[in-house]
């Protein structure tokens, strides 16, 4: 069964070390927060200016001066800080933050992203997006295998516009866990229980390497 | 020094037509309400604003482009606003979209007197076209130019009469590195307090940076997005 929304949050969540600063993206990210391995300690920064972000605010108790980049209200743990947006990226680009997970329209086999722009159609723009993927160290992408007609997102070239070149090291999918080797390719760690290797290989369109026996993921 | 001004009328006295403006805020979180209704009242045309959002269709920015004020948005993200992206895509309206941590380091170059910095966002991209690359440290950077603007209008949440400023919660965002951009700086306060009051210790803004203050009114802080969890 390929995974859920949630799922894919859970296994990404697995990769979490304890004492990392992590900062999620909109979407299947976020859900992330929410299936912290037991033991471990991270702390969320949120691009528009909070590092200790915590979860959603009881009914009532919404601050209007305290969101997240997704501009949803939020609460702060104990220790947060607050700080602008220079500062903010300053933690980005200078590299303080461990981990960045975002999701993707597109990811190429050499590591490339594309997620902000369709041109004549959907123009939102990158947000903080490209500053992320162009410093963080540790790239995880969430996102579906597929888009919603049905073609693989996972390609040997993207095709819209891109947000980054070579930087994406892994990918969760409902499908699979694959990480993007030197030279290029899709390398098939995981897959999800009961996916077979076959189904993987028909819905990725970029070069995915498979070594030995691929193991399924343990959620 | 005093840098109080009695209301948002004087305040925004000098904003013309086809100015630049800069304006402070996140989503709607940490936007001059008060003095973009005024603009609005105004009429300031073919303004253009550098702000990182382009506020949503009925509040904030988007009163603005409503009545076709804007020339030019200068942002990073504008996904909430769908007048925003018809006027972009008709080609009524341009628009220079930057990464979001560049606008940050564009407008405090601006206000600290670099001209230009290179970063790694945006190498690769078509962000990067036209722009010089230089290799650092092996890997590949562009060249940004610094932001400055003839107004920056930012709000903060607690202010006195010289004009320092200390912001609340994630209201600060681009706020602070706006303020020190502006040829001109305009700042409203939610709590316009006398000159001693604020402990010099805690201010986010030196008054320095600030040229007008005015006590803002009637906040009505929309929230964009409100999420809760249930009590269990």
């Amino acid at each position: 069964m390929a995974l859920d929304k949630n799922q894919i949050a859970q296994r990404i969540a697995q990769e979490l070390q304890h004492g990392w600063y992590v900062n999620l993206g909109i979407g299947i990210p976020t859900l992330v927060a929410n299936f912290i391995p037991e033991g471990i300690e991270v702390e969320f920064q949120s691009e528009n200016g909070i590092l200790g972000m915590g979860p959603f605010p009881f009914d009532g108790e919404e601050d209007a001066d305290l969101i997240n980049a997704g501009k949803q209200t939020i609460t702060a743990m104990e220790g947060a800080a607050y700080f602008d947006s220079a500062t903010s990226f300053a933690m980005i680009r200078g590299q303080h933050v461990q981990l960045t997970v975002l999701g993707a329209m597109e990811v190429s086999e050499n590591g490339d992203i594309a997620n902000w722009k369709i041109p004549g159609k959907m123009v939102k723009g990158m947000g903080g997006a490209m500053d992320l993927v162009a410093s963080a160290d540790n790239i995880i992408v969430a996102m579906m295998h597929a888009n919603k007609k049905g073609e693989s997102k996972l390609l040997s070239n993207c095709s819209l516009p891109l947000t980054g070149v070579g930087c994406v090291k892994k990918v969760v999918t409902n499908l699979a866990v694959m990480e993007i080797i030197e030279g290029g390719g899709f390398k098939l760690l995981e897959r999800a229980p009961g996916v077979s290797v076959e189904e993987i290989r028909a819905a990725t369109e970029g070069k995915l390497i498979i070594k030995g026996e691929i193991p399924e993921m343990v959620l | 020094m005093n840098k109080v001004v009695d209301n948002v009328e004087k305040a925004c006295a000098g904003i013309e037509n086809g100015m630049t403006i800069m304006l402070g805020g996140f989503g709607l979180c940490g936007i001059p309400e008060n003095s973009i209704s005024q603009l609005v009242k105004r009429g300031t045309k073919e303004l253009t604003c550098i702000s990182n959002n382009a506020g949503v269709d009925d509040f904030g920015l988007g009163l603005l482009l409503q009545n076709r004020q804007i020339k030019k948005m200068i942002s990073s993200y504008v996904g909430e606003n769908d007048e925003f992206e018809r006027q972009m895509l008709s080609g009524e309206l341009e628009v220079d979209l930057i990464p979001q941590g560049s606008l940050a380091e564009r407008c405090r170059a601006g206000g600290a007197g670099i001209p230009a910095f290179f970063t790694p966002a945006g190498y690769g991209t078509e962000v990067a076209e036209g722009k010089e690359v230089r290799i650092f440290n092996g890997k590949p950077h562009i060249l940004e130019s610094a932001l400055t603007a003839d107004y920056a209008i930012v709000k903060a949440w607690k202010g006195d009469t010289a004009g320092n400023l200390i912001f609340k919660g994630t209201a600060r965002n681009f706020n602070p590195m706006m303020a020190m951009a502006g040829k001109v700086t305009i700042a409203e306060v939610e709590h316009l307090v006398p000159v001693g009051e604020l402990d010099p210790n805690q201010i986010h803004i030196a008054g320095i940076f600030v040229q007008h203050i005015f006590q803002g009114t009637n906040y009505e802080k929309r929230i964009e997005q409100r999420t809760v969890r249930q009590k269990s």
